[in-house]
C-alpha cells in the first residue's frame, strides 16, 4: 500500500533522512520509533505530501507523491505533532470546514462531522471553542479532523505527546479501535507506547533506517546480551582462558593478538571484575569499552526517556 | 471554485468572530466620515458665497468637489486599514501551523490563495459599501452624475485588489503578522508614490515609473474613465502580486 524508497531529504547541508526504504500493507499499524530530532515529523510530512523529498520516491496506493499530490491527500489524514486547529473556532465548525476541505459532500458533512464526535468522545465539547479545550480535548479533536473523510490511511505524528496519562490510555484506546479498518502509521520516541499499538515497529535513527522488524524479533535480537571489547599490552593465551572463567560470560574471541571481544550477558557489569583480573595478572589494561550496537543505543535512550508510562 | 469558497468562508467567519475586523471597519467609518464631513461642509459654504454674488454658483460642481476628493481620501484610508485586514492571511496559519491541514487537503495552493484574496475582497468591500451613506446622502440632497460615482468606485475596488495582492504576498513572506503588515504597507506607500522618482529618472524610465503608480490609474476611472490600459494595469498587478505568492508559498515547502 505504501512504498518507501531510497528517500532522502535535507534542510540545506543537514540531512534529516537518508535513504530511507520499507513497505506497509493494507491494514497494518506500524510505528515509527526514534529519539527526537531523528527524522520522524520529516518522514511524515512527506509521506503526506506537504513537503517534497530531496531524492527517492513514494508511492501510496500507486499514486507517487510528487506527482499526484492531490489524489493520495484524498485517501490520507493527518495530525501533524502540533495539531492543526484554529483556536477561534467552534469544536463543530471546525470539524465541517476540514470535512469539506476534504471533499466531503455537502450533505453528508453533517453526519460525518457527528460520526467523529461520537468516536472521538467529542459530544460536550462540540459547541466549545478549540481555544478553550484542554490539551487532551484539542489532541483529540486533531485526530477527529484526520478521520474526518474516512481515509484508508491514517498518519499520526507523536499523538499522545504532551498528554497526562489518563487521556494517553484513552488516546491510546482510539487508535487501537481505529486500527481495526484503517492503516495507521504512528510516531512516537517512547517505546512502551508503541509496544502497546503497532504490531510492527520502524526504528529510525539519526535519519537513518536502524531496524523494521515485529517487536517479538526485536526483543528476541536484542536480549542476545552485551558486548566489550579488551585491549591489553601484553599478549598471552592464558588471557582467553582467564577471562572464559569469569562468571557471566558467554564467549571471548580474540581478533587481533591483545584485542579480546567479550560477550556477556545482558546487564552484566563486569567491566570491574576484568580490570581486577588485569591488575592481578599485569596484562598492561590499555582500552576497556562496550561496543555500542546501534539498535540497542537507541533502544536504551528509548527506554530510558519514559520507562514510567502506564 | 467550490474549493475557493470553503477557504474565502472560513476566513471570512474568523474575521467576522475577531475584533480586529469591527475596530478596523469603526475606525474607517469614522475618518472617512470625518472627511466627507468636512468637505462637503467645504462645499456648501462655497456654494452659499457664490450664491450671495452674482452667478448663483455657477461652476461649482458636486462631483469634482466632493465626491473626487472623498475617494482620494478614501484610497489613502484603505492603504493603512488593508494591510492590517491581510496580514494575518498566512501570517498565522504559518504560527499556529494550521497551514499544514490546508496543504494536507485535496486542495491545490491556487485556490487557497485565490479563496483568501476573495475573503480580504469581500471584507474590505463592505467596508466600503457601509461607507457609501455619504454618495447616498448626496444623491438624496442634489444630483451628482452618476456616472463617475459608479466608475469611481469601479477603481477604488480595483486598487484595493492591488493593496490586498501585496498584502498577501507580504503575509506569505513572514509568520509574524506585524512583519507582513509593516511590509504591505510598505509596498503600497511606494507603489502609490512611484511617479515622484519619474522626473528624477528622465524621460524613458520616468514614463514608465509613471505608469507603475498606483494613483495615476486611479485618476482616470475617478473622472469617469474606463479605460483598457488602465484595466490591464489594475488587473496585471493583481494576478503577478497573487503569482508572487504561489511562488514564495510553493518554495516554502522545499525548504
Amino acid at each position: 500500500m505504501i512504498e518507501v524508497e531510497q528517500l532522502s531529504k535535507s534542510y540545506g547541508p543537514r540531512e534529516a533522512i537518508k535513504d530511507l526504504s520499507f513497505q506497509i500493507e493494507k491494514g497494518e499499524v506500524v510505528g515509527f520509533l526514534g529519539p527526537n530530532g531523528a527524522g520522524k515529523s520529516t518522514t511524515m510530512n512527506i509521506l503526506s505530501c506537504i513537503m517534497p523529498a530531496s531524492s527517492g520516491s513514494v508511492k501510496i496506493c500507486g499514486f507517487d507523491v510528487f506527482e499526484q499530490a492531490l489524489e493520495i491527500r484524498k485517501i490520507i489524514g493527518y495530525l501533524p505533532e502540533t495539531p492543526p486547529l484554529y483556536s477561534d473556532m467552534v469544536v463543530y465548525d471546525y470539524l465541517s470546514f476540514a470535512a469539506r476541505l476534504r471533499n466531503v459532500p455537502l450533505k453528508n458533512t453533517q453526519s460525518a462531522v457527528e460520526q467523529v464526535i461520537e468516536k472521538c468522545s467529542l459530544k460536550e465539547v462540540s459547541e466549545r471553542i478549540i481555544g478553550r479545550l484542554s490539551k487532551g480535548y484539542q489532541q483529540r479533536v486533531g485526530i477527529a479532523q484526520a478521520m474526518i473523510h474516512n481515509p484508508d490511511i491514517l498518519i499520526l505524528d507523536e499523538p499522545t505527546i504532551g498528554l497526562d496519562p489518563i487521556q494517553i490510555i484513552e488516546i491510546r484506546k482510539l487508535i487501537q479501535e481505529l486500527a481495526l479498518s484503517h492503516t495507521i502509521i504512528l510516531s512516537s520516541h517512547i517505546l512502551p507506547e508503541i509496544t502497546q499499538i503497532c504490531k510492527r515497529v520502524i526504528i529510525i535513527s539519526d535519519g537513518q533506517i536502524a531496524a523494521v522488524d515485529s517487536l517479538e524479533a526485536l526483543t528476541t535480537r536484542l536480549r542476545k546480551g552485551e558486548r566489550l571489547v579488551l585491549n591489553v599490552r601484553r599478549n598471552s593465551s592464558e588471557i582467553l582462558e582467564k577471562l572464559r572463567t569469569l562468571k557471566k560470560v558467554n564467549a571471548v574471541t580474540e581478533h587481533q593478538p591483545a584485542n579480546y571481544t567479550i560477550d556477556c550477558e545482558p546487564n552484566a557489569d563486569i567491566q570491574d571484575e576484568i580490570a581486577q583480573l588485569s591488575l592481578n595478572n599485569q596484562w598492561g589494561i590499555v582500552e576497556l569499552k562496550t561496543v555500542s550496537m546501534t539498535l540497542e543505543d537507541i533502544f536504551l535512550k528509548l527506554t530510558l526517556e519514559e520507562s514510567e508510562v502506564p | 471554485m467550490k474549493n475557493i469558497w470553503i477557504i474565502a468562508k472560513k476566513d471570512l467567519g474568523s474575521f467576522f468572530s475577531s475584533p480586529v475586523f469591527y475596530s478596523l471597519t469603526s475606525v474607517f467609518l469614522i475618518l472617512n466620515g470625518f472627511i466627507f464631513f468636512n468637505i462637503l461642509n467645504f462645499f456648501s459654504l462655497q456654494s452659499f458665497q457664490a450664491q450671495q454674488m452674482r452667478g448663483g454658483g455657477m461652476g461649482l460642481n458636486l462631483n469634482e468637489m466632493v465626491i473626487e476628493p472623498s475617494f482620494h481620501n478614501m484610497a489613502v484610508i484603505l492603504l493603512l486599514i488593508i494591510p492590517l485586514v491581510t496580514m494575518r492571511s498566512f501570517a498565522e496559519e504559518k504560527k499556529s501551523k494550521t497551514f499544514a491541514l490546508l496543504l494536507s487537503s485535496p486542495i491545490h495552493l491556487v485556490e487557497i490563495i485565490v479563496g483568501k484574496f476573495l475573503a480580504c475582497m469581500i471584507v474590505i468591500g463592505l467596508m466600503i459599501l457601509l461607507s457609501a451613506y455619504s454618495t447616498g446622502y448626496l444623491m438624496l440632497v442634489g444630483n451628482p452624475e452618476m456616472g463617475p460615482v459608479i466608475t469611481g468606485y469601479l477603481g477604488i475596488l480595483l486598487m484595493t485588489g492591488c493593496y490586498v495582492a501585496m498584502g498577501l504576498f507580504a503575509s506569505s513572506l513572514t509568520d509574524n503578522q506585524i512583519i507582513a503588515a509593516v511590509i504591505s504597507f510598505g509596498l503600497a506607500l511606494f507603489m502609490w508614490i512611484i511617479g515622484w522618482g519619474s522626473q528624477a529618472a528622465g524621460s524613458g524610465l520616468g514614463q514608465l515609473f509613471e505608469y507603475l503608480s498606483l494613483i495615476t490609474h486611479l485618476e482616470h476611472f475617478l473622472k469617469g474613465l474606463i479605460s483598457s490600459s488602465d484595466l490591464v494595469y489594475y488587473l496585471s498587478f493583481i494576478l503577478f502580486g497573487l503569482f508572487l505568492t504561489y511562488r514564495v508559498l510553493e518554495s516554502s515547502r522545499w525548504r
